[in-house]
């Protein structure tokens, strides 16, 4: 009986000093099915797969891998019971090739020390040709596209003899086509006999690909159901224990005079590569427009060089007729342009400022936060007050730390903040990647809010879904240019995951030449 | 979560310096000698009477100087190494004033030389901070090199420029009268303080602690303060949010040279009234070690610097009255250094294991995206 379960936990509990991550949770995961874990931030899913991967021991509780139980197991041992982990983030030697990637620090050797290439090349080829992966076993990691490195980490896991992947975010960096390429192996495996564990947080993929599905919320299981019986809706339920707003009501958009202006925009690397190329856009007050693309084509640092973080290399930025290329990131900002930077912990809060110092980041050097130089602590503080009332921070304290909140109450802080000053443009870009879905509701409603009152808003996201709902005009970036625009009525996902992928020719902006990805760039803090 | 952190700030030094203590004693006791009657020494020749006392606050005088300077460019995220050689050149500065001008009322002559001493400092931390903010040379390296070259300079314009006539030790002549700060010994003993006259105790302690209250201002009570906590913790937040990274990097290094200068105060206008080559003897690298036991906090600095100035009076006592040399009191004090690093880190990472994985938990996949935060620091 208990050979039929590839993974049972039992009972599983683990407990921090403030909170219960896993209280009790049992998953019982079938042989050669595809089960989805969901669960929103802080549900406790990473925690679950930490214990049963053996990077955390359990305070309590019971885990069987096929029918052998485990106690006190290390990763090693966990990977020598079947079990392979492909992490949300790749780890991969960028100039080393697939072949040897694959093989790193299980290599099959001659004569002891030196390693068998060929035969590492052979059982590359092997698993890859067996699955559809695709995967030449001589390029180099750097030459690939983030699904083909993807491919890689799954072989790699595969090599060491995994029956049971278990796979973590699999299809946050990737493109709708490879995301469908991704599920079509996944398929592949299940039919081959492996169990693939697969946790997400998106609804839609669930439904697609899983057998089954456990959700859990608050460190609980509160459901466990077969993906046909079921729907986008229930389990948004499940997940946040109260019925939830998948759509965002939107009333047509008003637009009124051009707000921002970008033309012949051009802006390179700190390896002289060209990051952005030719870019021209142009939003008007009460209209979002949604820049659409696979990351590391130039999103970035065309946010960039709009705030002024970046220089722009060519090419003229105008803020309601006035240019303002090449201004300081602090004469933009007191133009009225609101910045919601794409990595919250890295650009758009100080982790160890208190709330109340983050919510005036940025116009601390105003009125009626500072005189003269000096801070006036009364004014923060009120200032922070109000904007936690009205915007229900949690915990409702301006004196703690800002690292202490949870991700999407971080994120809610730099909304509250960078809205409160009524702008006239709003960059946001990827606005709600790693949030809750609560926060997303917040996120989206306050964004069609700013809209609504005349801002123009400029949304940078990778999450295809989200460029559909807000936008009213959608531009599509690939390699640092805009391949194509779109009126959001008049496109599906379809084409614009093509147009992504810069192989969408049907428009005049449509581009032809092939380098595969820009190269991302990182800019010096 | 708050008061935890600011619990651990506290009780990491305490017991660090318990643990010096007692990792001393069993020193005091391989060498035979009795560790409370060493202690008790120690501690008498400290506080035991008013002239101890004296010497323990002219002892921490400079430390306290040093150990701002040290924690003001921390707060920047920079790691003023060089604070010896920016004392040398605001002493020298404040010394040349003192010499260059020939009659002044104390009124204007004691301003005029602190402002040199403290430009002197500052001076000399521009030029490692411009180098920093221009080109992202490191400061560690840059301030290293300054030191010596200020030791260089200093040494080199004392012997062959401004050497007191007729005289073998390498020092300047006396600067003008006018300017020197006054010794406190009158003024306690007006109080009912009976300090002894021949108590080197003067009104740079005055200084320090308004150096004090200035660097708290300073850095939690304006909007440059804001800046240099903001860049120090997060530049990539702080260059977002339309801050001046270089300037305020820049501005933080110049402040910090001053404080380092202000030492003159002490050294040259309160106790020598000459600037004597190769004098400091290390002040600017204790510095170092003041801002690491205060956490880097102005008020944890003065704290450290007492502590120091007690062990060094306590130092002459131990080694006037017994056999254990004045050594082992460097010894403690390095031993103290070492326990409050090794102590605050296994503090620290105690606590994260304890609050963080919750932390970890709560946000989820953000682990990821705080290892790659942890990569830009």
């Amino acid at each position: 009986m208990a050979a039929a379960n590839a993974i049972e936990m039992r009972g599983i509990t683990k407990g921090y000093p403030r909170v219960l991550a896993n209280d009790r949770v049992d998953l019982d995961v079938r042989k050669g099915e595809i089960h989805a874990i969901v669960g929103e931030n802080g549900a406790g899913k990473s925690t679950l797969m930490k214990i049963l991967y053996g990077l955390t021991p359990p305070d309590a509780g019971e885990i069987r891998l096929e029918g052998t139980r485990l106690n006190k197991h290390r990763p090693s041992d966990a990977i020598r019971a079947g079990l392979g982990m492909v992490h949300q983030h790749f780890m991969l030697v960028d100039t080393l090739t697939v072949a040897e990637n694959v093989v790193l620090g299980e290599e099959p050797r001659v004569a002891g020390i030196m390693i068998d290439a060929a035969a590492a090349r052979e059982r590359v080829e092997k698993l890859s040709s067996q699955y559809g992966f695709e995967l030449d076993p001589d390029e180099y990691i750097e030459n690939l596209s983030v699904g083909l490195e993807q491919r890689v980490e799954i072989v790699k896991v595969l090599y060491r003899g995994a029956r049971i992947l278990i796979l973590d975010e699999p299809t946050g960096v990737l493109t709708p086509q490879e995301v469908s390429e991704l599920f079509v192996i996944l398929r592949a495996l299940r039919e081959a006999g492996c169990t693939i564990v697969f946790i997400t947080h998106k609804l839609d993929e669930v439904i697609e690909l899983a057998d089954r599905v456990t959700v859990m919320r608050d460190g609980r299981v509160t459901g466990v159901v077969e993906a046909a019986e079921t729907t986008k809706e229930d389990l948004a339920r499940m997940m946040v224990g109260r019925d939830v707003l998948l759509r965002v009501e939107k009333a047509p958009a008003t637009a009124g005079d051009t707000v921002l202006a970008v033309r012949g925009l051009a802006a390179v690397g700190r390896k002289g590569t060209k990051v952005l190329e030719d870019v021209d856009l142009e939003i008007r007050a009460g209209e979002v427009l949604g820049v659409a693309g696979v990351q590391g084509n130039g999103q970035t640092e065309l946010v960039e060089v709009l705030t002024g973080l970046r220089k722009a290399h060519a090419g003229e930025v105008l803020l309601g007729g006035a240019d303002v290329t090449g201004l300081t990131p602090r004469a933009i900002r007191d133009l009225g342009v609101a910045h919601i930077p794409e990595d919250r912990q890295a650009r758009g809060l100080v982790l160890e400022f208190t709330v109340a110092e983050n919510l005036v980041l940025g116009r601390h050097h105003r009125e009626p936060f500072s005189r003269r130089g000096v801070l006036r602590l009364d004014a923060i503080r009120e200032h922070a007050s109000e904007l936690i009332r009205e915007n229900d921070l949690r915990p409702p304290d301006p004196d703690v730390a800002a690292g202490t909140l949870s991700g999407g109450n971080q994120q809610k802080v730099i909304v509250a903040r960078e809205f409160d000053g009524e702008p006239t443009l709003l960059v946001a870009s990827q606005p709600t990647r790693g949030v809750d879905i609560g926060a997303v509701e917040f996120v989206h409603q306050s964004l069609l809010e700013m809209r609504d009152r005349g801002a123009a808003v400029l949304l940078v996201s990778a999450e295809l879904s989200e460029i559909m709902t807000l936008s009213d005009r959608i531009a599509v970036m690939y390699g640092g240019r805009i391949v194509a625009t779109f009126e959001s009525g008049e496109v599906d996902e379809e084409t614009l995951g093509l147009a992504m992928t810069g192989a969408w020719t049907g428009g005049a902006t449509a581009r032809s030449d092939g380098d595969r990805r820009a190269t991302p760039e990182v800019t010096a803090a | 979560m708050k008061r935890l952190a600011r619990f651990t700030s506290v009780l990491s030094p305490v017991a660090a310096v318990a643990a010096a203590f007692l990792v001393g004693g069993l020193v005091v006791l391989a060498i035979g000698e009795s560790p409370l009657r060493i202690y008790g020494i120690l501690f008498r020749g400290a506080f035991g009477s008013v002239d101890g006392v004296g010497l323990v606050l002219f002892n921490a005088c400079p430390l306290i100087f040093a150990g701002l300077a040290v924690a003001f460019a921390f707060r920047a995220g920079l790691f003023n190494i060089g604070g010896e050689g920016q004392l040398y050149i605001g002493s020298f500065l404040c010394a040349w004033a003192g010499l260059s001008v020939s009659s002044l009322t104390p009124w204007l002559a004691i301003p005029l030389l602190v402002v040199a001493a403290a430009a002197g400092g500052a001076l000399w931390a521009s030029i490692p901070g411009f180098l920093k903010a221009r080109f992202g040379v490191h400061e560690v390296i840059n301030t290293i090199m300054m030191n010596f070259i200020a030791i260089g300079l200093t040494s080199y314009l004392v012997v062959n420029v401004f050497k007191e006539a007729g005289q073998m030790t390498p020092q300047t002549p006396k600067i003008l009268a006018s300017a020197h700060l006054p010794r406190l010994a009158g003024a306690a003993r007006a109080l009912g303080i009976p300090l002894p006259d021949a108590n080197p105790l003067n009104a740079s302690i005055l200084i320090a602690l308004a150096a004090v209250g200035l660097a708290w201002f300073i850095l939690y009570r304006t909007t440059l303060g804001y800046e240099i906590r903001a860049v120090g913790l997060n530049a990539a937040a702080a260059e977002n949010a339309g801050i001046n990274v270089r300037r305020t990097l820049v501005l933080a290094m110049l402040l910090s040279g001053a404080f380092a200068g202000l030492v003159a105060t002490n050294e040259v206008m309160g106790f020598r009234h000459r600037f004597l080559d190769n004098f400091s003897g290390g002040i600017g690298f204790m510095g170092i070690a003041v801002a690491l036991l205060g956490k880097n906090t102005p008020v944890g600095v003065l704290l450290a610097a007492l502590l120091f100035g007690v062990l060094n009076t306590g130092a002459l006592e131990v080694d006037v009255f017994t056999d254990v040399p004045r050594e082992l009191i460097l010894v403690l004090q390095a031993i103290t250094i070492i326990l409050v690093v090794v102590g605050n880190e296994v503090l620290t990472r105690r606590l994260e294991q304890r609050v963080r994985p919750a932390e970890a938990t709560g946000a989820d996949g953000n682990a990821d995206a705080g290892a790659a935060t942890g990569e830009a620091a």
